[in-house]
């Protein structure tokens, strides 16, 4: 695969504030790349910087191997859909998705072809001569996409494309996008503060705290081997249960409160292991209610606290060990699966393979 | 409805009974036939306008009048589209001083700015004419331009002029296309109001004008003679019918600045 945006340690800082603070990403060719982390993370300041609408104040932009420094955002192969998507508002459908055809020499017949062409691909046949203030909220987005898939760029930028949506459409957008990228095989970029939202959509995440890139994987990796305890809170939910470390070669050995002494391997824990403090993180799901406080399987006893019924699973809060420390798991409600009351004492398994250890 | 807002409601109505009260007795004069300006009235005619028709004069008077107006509210509207643009877009030292200074004349007497004016125009030598009223005209109009244009610029929201250029257009297509579309209206208003203001302007005219009189310093001068009073009334009805109709069209445009935008949002 070849690269085709390069970001080179670039920072830019707005006065005192470091909005992104020495960024390096390489983001190939083709690929589906989302920027994730919280509000004021410095998400939209990267995206605007790799458009062309800020300068950095230090570092370098190469897109396509050629470098971006002082070229202007009408000049890169860029482009990009708002967040409030920018739709010219005396402007109908037809003449916003033709906007940027002006300069080409194109025929009229060809461009009427392109336009009726792009307007399919997002799903707004027919709707050419309507006009802007008309759109609802989804078709004021489909508008932006057209407006910037029909001249073909190199990167197609989104700023949190889908936050104004309500949930339903929002999850039919996703998978839209996801639909269209693979089509047109253009390089999209997309900023999110939506955790769901990247691992679905995306082949790659970068998750982004105080202007810094923090970690960049693939969704799988990203969600069952975060490198630190803040991506790993900050993407889905995760117990956090303190250990020593009791012995530290190829295999680690810990001891904790709640699982007891357990082994793992090297390459689940992150950090130096200086320290024989660590913090282990297991999902939720990766542990298992194996039966009532009677039986004998399972590792771990615990009684029920607290349980939260979402539909599909149902999250219970479980007290373990001798201290106040206490588990989240989550159990699917499907099939034959038991419901487990307040109060009542019960056994849990732990899967120590998906296990990670944080050392720093 | 409380009390306060009874009598507010109350007091409005006196006030604008008031303000526009003496401003009907002109048309009923001017449709009076008698000449002489007094209750009761003495029968219908339309001769007072048809008076109008025949004064050269006023002719003239009514083209300086609209050479200058004209001029001036183009003038104005430029300047003010130009200070408001760079005011709602840029940041930069003395911003809020030189606004201040420009906005003057909204609240300084117009005699002070007139005769600050013929000061400064004799003290460099440059003849009286109409072209100093376009300039006295121009200066009065910037303010309440600036003001219209602001509040378009303001609400012009920056991320199209970005779409614009992230579309492939330059600074220059972006304006064209994009920004001035969108503030027409805003320029249509400034351009009314600052033609309205030119047209009833008096003082500043009275001041700076050479041989050539405008129509506000005809109708002044014309109050010597007694028996031109109902033509001059009938003059005054005209105007002022001409008036309102140009302040509703701009606040007709003043409205659909502010509601295309808002509907943007
Ligand atoms: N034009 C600007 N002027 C000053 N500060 C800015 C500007 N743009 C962004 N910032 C600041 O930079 C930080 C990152 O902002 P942003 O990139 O918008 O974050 P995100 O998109 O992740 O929410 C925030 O603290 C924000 O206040
Ligand atoms: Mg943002």
């Amino acid at each position: 695969m070849t690269t085709l945006v390069e970001v080179q340690d670039i920072s830019k800082s707005f006065g005192a504030v470091n909005a992104v603070d020495g960024v390096s990403l390489e983001i190939d060719q083709g690929q589906f790349f989302s920027l994730l982390g919280p509000s004021g993370c410095g998400k939209t300041t990267l995206l605007r910087l790799i458009a062309g609408f800020e300068r950095p104040s230090s570092g370098h932009l190469l897109i396509d191997n050629k470098p971006m420094d002082g070229v202007e955002p009408n000049l890169r192969p860029t482009n990009m859909v708002f967040q409030n998507y920018a739709i010219f508002p005396h402007l109908n459908v037809e003449q916003n998705v033709a906007y940027g055809l002006r300069k080409k020499s194109i025929s009229k017949i060809e461009k009427e072809e392109m336009i009726n062409q792009v307007l399919e691909l997002v799903g707004l046949s027919e709707l050419n001569l309507r006009s802007a203030n008309a759109l609802s909220g989804g078709q004021k987005q489909r508008v932006a996409l057209a407006r910037a898939l029909i001249l073909k760029p190199k990167v197609l930028l989104l700023d949190e494309p889908l936050s104004a949506l309500d949930k339903k459409l929002r999850e039919q957008m996703q998978l839209e996008l996801r639909h269209l990228q693979r089509a047109v095989g253009i390089t999209f970029i997309l900023v999110t503060h939506d955790q769901e939202e990247a691992l679905t959509m995306s082949d790659k995440v970068a998750v982004m705290f105080d202007g810094k890139v923090e970690q960049v994987a693939s969704p799988r990796e990203l969600y069952e081997r975060p490198t630190s305890q803040r991506v790993a809170s900050f993407i889905g939910a995760m117990n956090f249960i303190n250990g020593t470390v009791m012995e530290a070669k190829n295999e680690i050995g810990i001891n904790s409160d709640i699982l007891g002494p357990l082994t793992i391997s090297r390459s689940q824990v992150f950090g130096d292991l200086t320290e024989n403090k660590i913090i282990i993180g297991i999902r939720p799901e990766r542990i298992s209610i194996v039966s009532d406080g009677s039986s004998v399987t399972g590792s771990i006893s615990g009684r029920i606290t607290d349980a939260s019924y979402f539909g599909e699973t149902t999250y219970y809060k479980v007290a373990c060990g001798k201290g106040s420390e206490t588990l989240t798991v989550s159990a699917q409600n499907s099939f034959g699966q038991m419901d487990y009351q307040i109060g009542e004492e019960v056994k849990l398994n732990v899967d120590i393979k998906s296990l990670v250890g944080f050392s720093d | 409805m409380s009390r306060s807002t009874k009598y507010l409601k109350i007091f409005a109505y006196t006030y604008l009974i008031f303000l526009y009260a003496p401003a009907l007795l002109l048309p009923l004069f001017s449709f009076n036939a008698s000449q002489i300006i007094a209750f009761p009235l003495s029968g219908f005619t339309t001769n007072w306008f048809e008076n109008l028709l025949y004064q050269e004069t006023l002719h003239e008077a009514l083209k300086n009048s609209l050479i200058v107006a004209v001029s001036s509210s183009i003038l104005g509207t430029i300047l003010g589209v130009l200070a408001s643009r760079a005011a709602t877009r840029y940041d930069f030292t003395g911003k809020q001083i030189s606004l201040t200074f420009i906005l003057a004349p909204l609240v300084l007497p117009e005699i002070i700015v007139g005769v600050a004016l013929l000061i400064v125009l004799i003290q460099l030598g440059l003849p009286l004419n109409l072209w100093s009223v376009v300039l006295g005209h121009t200066l009065l109009i910037l303010p309440f331009s600036i003001l219209i244009m602001n509040s378009a610029f303001s609400n012009l929201d920056i991320s199209l002029e970005e779409a614009s250029m992230d579309l492939g257009e330059n600074q220059f297509g972006t304006f064209y296309r994009v920004i001035l579309p969108l503030v027409f209206p805003g320029i249509m208003a400034s351009l009314l109001i600052g033609f309205t203001l030119s047209l009833d302007e008096f003082i500043i005219a009275f001041f700076l004008t050479g041989t050539e009189t405008t129509l506000p310093v005809y109708i002044w001068a014309q109050f010597r003679f007694p028996k031109k009073l109902p033509t001059t009334m009938a003059l005054g009805t005209v105007l002022l019918i001409v008036s309102l109709i140009l302040l509703s069209l701009s606040e007709y445009f003043r409205r659909r600045a502010a509601n295309s935008q808002n509907s943007v949002l």
